[in-house]
């Protein structure tokens, strides 16, 4: 029997997350560092997956297969295609960052109980939804992916209701009830998509039964496994439903800003870049994979929602006067435009959606975290709280404006390779579509210039006159982030070597083929 | 005309009887419930005979040995194959020994041993004039507020009868879902709600709500008991027996002999169906289902909380038990009819118990109605009327009660001057006094909650599965909804805990005996073991799942 690497994977940062809290309360700086030598670990891992992995190989690859609950029909069947190494790589690669950016934000303020653990439960909780969401991308049965699915949103929840920005302009009270509203509002809207989907799971599993995603996909393709058209459509919809709010797509998506709002930065990153992913990751493999045909049968219609999103997620964007309020929106208006990409079903539309989801991350986290260290510096989300910042820190100010520019796609950095894809996908089969869609990108250069050029550039404000710029640790967080965005600008082979294989196969699950070039014949 | 020619008139003479059969008693079969019925016996001679100050222990000592016997008698039968192919009626029809019966009997046995450990927590009142004190008043009698309450208090008295009190609710209630015949049935009925009317007055602190509680709970209690009877009776009147079989062969139409004296009412479909609703009205009233559900958050809130806890635990297993072999056994042949009706309870149980909870304050009052949702999933796993809604049901009644009888432990930690701080509001910033305690409570409510990896994501699943496969598809939905409008209470508690700044004149946590750490313990345990790794747990309840006939 061959080593598990993706049950290690998985396992080792849960091992960290239960190490972590179970570091004395007086050794805080020895539990930061445990954990990010368990994140570290994580990723060296996630790099042996992609070597290992053939991207020409097999689909589902690496698998794992073991009976766990028999009654209920469920294996624990684990197994990668060229979109979940992709991910993988990318929540690996994110969270040392996350870690290293949110080394302060946890330490204890006053003191309560001597047992009261604020640091150590910090970074276990970000351990914990690294190895759920890394064992999601992993899950090819679905009522497994479905059990990680849910369960990441208690860690999610604590890190979102328990740990926020320190200053607040309404003062501790008022940041305490925000965040904890925030915190329910995403525990709720999110659970209650995962128990919408669990009424999909047990119909599948009615209608299908069993819950291993490669059998029922291929019972559907040879056609041995029938489904009335409405049985379909409905278990499609449960499905959708709760990717939809996680992704998360116009009108689901009110609970984004709100958490991307309260949490601190390394959280609000780790809630868009990565948990969110599983949302987008889980309708190219789950919502087409189970079903094609009620997949194209809301194509219009997701279509019309994700063009919404990107246009709105955007304008609101334009008119935030928080920072980080105004990323969450600018994410808003991206996963618009990935879940576009893979609702257009053409080649190009999935590659590009599937490297969207890696850039996306990459950039806002990028842009997220340099402005986390901003606000710890002023104590402030407010952007007219700024200006002048790049005389005074001048690293910080230009990182700041390479991750805005990543964010509204510059050619060059990694994002535009995704965002043309994904805009020619869409333009080949649906141009109206594809036409529309592109005011987001002129959007995007409104929002991201504007605040760059109201918080960074103009008079130094008397408050921000004293700032300091960053320091080794946040250097060390925003480098390797910035090498990356230009890297895989650049060469953006390695992750489309790696992807274009599996969404091959994704786009024979739903019996789709590119339009044909029209040419007119020469003479 | 002669005295012995007058008598003839209207007598006459019988054969000279012979012999008497002596009923035919497995006692084998029967040895968990007369282990307990024993063990309550010598509760009872231990109270008219030990001295006062060893009757504790002696209580303590032989209800803990009696459980723990009676649940190996349990095993034993189980491992001797009586759940499966040696299943049978045994007591002359009256108690049927089968698959569901053994496992609701281990389930109510040691959901009754971990009650026991709550119920003998002497650590967490503080000693009243140097006696360690439970949570049961020192004498039930004394008026309270009274002199003699006083001078009872002080004399160090309390009131060790509830431990052979709870021995007789569990002898109750390990005949209801094992009784065969109706009249079993009404009275194992009356057998575990009686010590349960009485142990609800005796609270140490809030007596009056206590005694008001215990009133309530009688007084609809023995209203719902005589819908039971009424039912029984018209079920009497309808079939000409009340064994369950029998009863079963009339609804089909496969025993057509009709007993002379009831020529007039057999076979008469009126008496059916009002006997069957009263009859069921009666078992979804011990469910705590809506619309039977008005006594749960009272009796919840007033009654002492291990009783509390015991009761929504083993009650549940019980009803739930009792009602499955009824509706499976009794009344298949009726299923047409009665399953919209249950459709329709277990809607509104399940949106009722989780909408009104929204609004509660206390924390019993929020468990009651978090009990009364957690019915209306139950019941739509009884409503699938298939083999996998029956093991569905025992394997969530089995994961619901040790959660719940922990959850009512932690309750009782929680403590200010006056004793346990049930309202909420004291509840805020538990989680940084306390980061354990919090965290364990947390645990059960996400338990409750449903979320995966706990047993209550099983027990769900299970039960949504069955009632999906059976046809009940829009229950599922509803269930779902319901769960999500549930979700927002559990979290609303958790978000107390741990987000809110903790009062300054806050509650304090009193740290407890053993006895109430290992019913904690227990409680997180299965609640993870039965989440993570459920299969040994659904298999069981899987073969266990065969009632007989």
């Amino acid at each position: 029997m061959s080593f598990p690497l993706l049950t290690a994977t998985a396992a080792l940062p849960a091992i960290g997350a239960v190490a972590t809290a179970a570091v004395p309360a007086a050794r805080r700086t020895a539990a930061k560092w445990l954990a990010l030598l368990f994140s570290l670990a994580t990723l060296a891992l996630a790099v042996v997956i992609m070597v290992r992995f053939d991207p020409d190989g097999d689909r589902y690859q690496l698998t794992e297969s073991h009976a766990w609950i028999s009654e209920f029909g469920v294996r624990y069947d684990l197994g990668v295609d060229g979109i979940g190494v992709a991910l993988i790589a990318l929540t690996a690669v994110l969270m040392p960052f996350v870690i290293l950016a949110g080394w302060h934000d946890a330490d204890p303020l006053e003191t309560g109980s001597k047992r009261w653990r604020p640091t150590q439960g910090f970074f276990a909780l970000i351990l914990a939804v690294e190895a759920m969401v890394i064992l999601s991308f992993e899950a090819t049965d679905v009522f497994l992916f479905y059990i990680f699915f849910e369960a990441m949103l208690i860690p999610m929840y604590f890190l979102i209701g328990g740990f926020g920005d320190r200053a607040h302009e309404h003062g501790e009270e008022a940041a305490s009830t925000q965040r904890s509203y925030a915190a329910v509002k995403f525990l709720l809207y999110n659970l209650a998509g995962g128990l919408i989907m669990l009424a999909a799971v047990i119909g599948l599993y009615v209608v299908a039964g069993n819950f291993s995603l490669p059998e029922i996909a291929e019972a559907r393709a040879n056609g041995s496994l029938d489904m009335a058209t409405s049985t379909e459509r409905w278990l499609f919809l449960g499905f959708f439903f709760a990717f939809a709010v996680k992704a998360p797509l116009w009108p689901l998506h009110t609970w984004l800003p709100n958490a991307m709002g309260e949490a601190t930065a390394p959280v609000a990153v780790l809630i868009t870049a990565v948990v969110d992913k599983v949302g987008t990751f889980a309708m190219l493999r789950f919502c087409l994979g189970l079903f094609p045909e009620a997949s194209k049968w809301a194509t219009p219609a997701i279509l019309v929602l994700a063009l919404i999103s990107i246009i709105y997620g955007a304008l609101l964007a334009v008119g935030q006067r928080d920072i980080k309020r105004l990323v969450a929106y600018a994410s808003i208006s991206h996963f618009g435009f990935i879940i576009m990409g893979i609702f257009a079903m053409t080649s190009q539309g999935q590659s590009g959606a599937t490297l969207y989801m890696v850039n996306h991350g990459l950039s806002t986290a990028a842009l997220m975290l340099v402005a986390g260290f901003l606000i710890s510096r002023r104590g402030s989300r407010l952007i007219a709280d700024y200006g002048g910042v790049q005389k005074v820190a001048p690293v910080l100010a230009g990182t700041f404006l390479i991750g805005g520019l990543a964010t509204l796609s510059l050619p060059g950095l990694a994002p535009f390779v995704s965002e043309f894809l994904v805009l020619v996908g869409t333009y080949t089969r649906y141009p109206v579509v594809g036409i529309i869609a592109t005011f987001g990108i002129v959007l995007a250069a409104l929002y991201t210039l504007v605040l760059y050029q109201r918080t960074m550039t103009g008079p130094v404000k008397p408050e921000v006159s004293a700032m300091p710029d960053l320091r080794v640790r946040e250097l060390a967080v925003v480098a390797p982030l910035v090498v990356l965005l230009i890297f895989l600008g650049v060469y953006p082979k390695p992750v489309t070597d790696i992807v274009n294989p599996a969404v091959e196969q994704t786009m024979s699950d739903v019996q789709k083929k590119d339009p044909q070039p029209e040419v007119e014949a020469a003479k | 005309m002669s005295a012995s020619a007058v008598h003839s008139l209207w007598t006459t003479a019988a054969d000279p009887i012979s012999k008497i059969d002596a009923p035919k008693i497995e006692y084998g079969q029967l040895s968990p419930t007369l282990i307990i019925v024993g063990a309550a016996v010598v509760g009872v001679l231990i109270e008219a005979l030990v001295p006062r100050k060893s009757r504790y222990y002696a209580q303590v000592f032989v209800s803990a040995v009696a459980l723990v016997a009676a649940f190996a008698a349990v095993v034993a039968l189980a491992a001797d194959g009586y759940g499966t192919t040696k299943a049978g009626i045994a007591a002359m029809g009256a108690i049927a020994v089968d698959g569901p019966a053994l496992f609701l009997q281990g389930t109510i046995l040691l959901a009754g041993l971990v009650g026991l450990f709550t119920f003998a927590e002497r650590r967490l009142d503080p000693a009243a004039h140097g006696n360690r004190v439970d949570s049961f008043a020192a004498q039930a009698g004394s008026v309270p507020g009274s002199d003699s309450e006083k001078a009872a208090v002080k004399a160090g008295f309390t009131t060790t009868e509830v431990f052979p009190l709870l021995l007789f609710a569990v002898a109750g209630m390990l005949v209801f879902p094992a009784a065969n015949d109706l009249l079993t049935l009404f009275i194992a009925l009356e057998v575990f709600s009686l010590p349960l009317y009485l142990m609800c007055a005796l609270a140490r602190r809030k007596r009056l709500m206590s005694q008001e509680a215990a009133v309530k709970y009688f007084l609809l209690g023995a209203f719902a008991s005589a819908f039971t009877l009424f039912g029984i009776a018209l079920l009497y009147g309808y079939a000409g027996s009340v064994s369950y079989a029998t009863i079963a062969q009339v609804v089909d139409g496969t025993l057509t002999s009709v007993d002379p004296a009831l020529a007039d009412t057999m076979g008469n479909d009126a008496l059916l169906l009002i006997g069957t609703a009263m009859l069921v009205m009666g078992l979804l009233f011990k469910v705590g289902a809506v619309p039977f559900h008005m006594w749960t958050p009272d009796v919840y809130q007033g009654a002492p909380t291990p009783v509390t806890g015991f009761m929504a635990a083993a009650t549940k297993v019980a009803a739930f038990g009792a009602l499955l072999r009824v509706l499976y056994v009794v009344l298949p042949g009726l299923r047409w009819d009665w399953r919209p009706v249950m459709w329709a309870v277990a809607i509104i149980t399940m949106l009722g118990g989780a909408i009104v909870a929204i609004t509660q304050t206390d924390i019993k009052r929020l468990l009651a109605y978090s009990s009364i949702a957690h019915a209306g999933f139950i019941l739509a796993g009884v409503i699938a009327t298939t083999p996998e809604g029956i093991s569905s049901v025992l394997f969530y009644l089995a994961a619901y009660s040790f959660v719940t009888i922990g959850a009512f432990a932690v309750v009782t930690l929680v403590r200010d001057a006056g004793g346990e701080a049930t309202h909420l509001s004291k509840w805020a910033g538990l989680g940084r006094r306390s980061p354990l305690v919090a965290a364990v409570f947390a645990v059960f409510l996400l338990a409750f909650a449903g979320i995966p990896l706990t047993s209550g994501f099983a027990g769900k699943f299970a039960v949504f599965k069955a009632a999906a496969e059976g046809g009940a598809a829009p229950l599922v939905v509803v269930g779902v909804i319901s769960s999500a409008i549930a979700a927002f209470f559990y979290i609303r508690v958790i978000v107390l805990m741990f987000f809110s700044e903790p009062r300054p004149e806050g509650p304090t946590v009193a740290v407890p005996s053993p006895l109430t750490m290992t019913a904690i313990g227990v409680g997180v345990a299965v609640t993870v073991v039965l989440g993570v790794a459920p299969q040994y747990f659904l298999e069981l309840a899987s073969d266990a799942g065969v009632f007989v006939r």
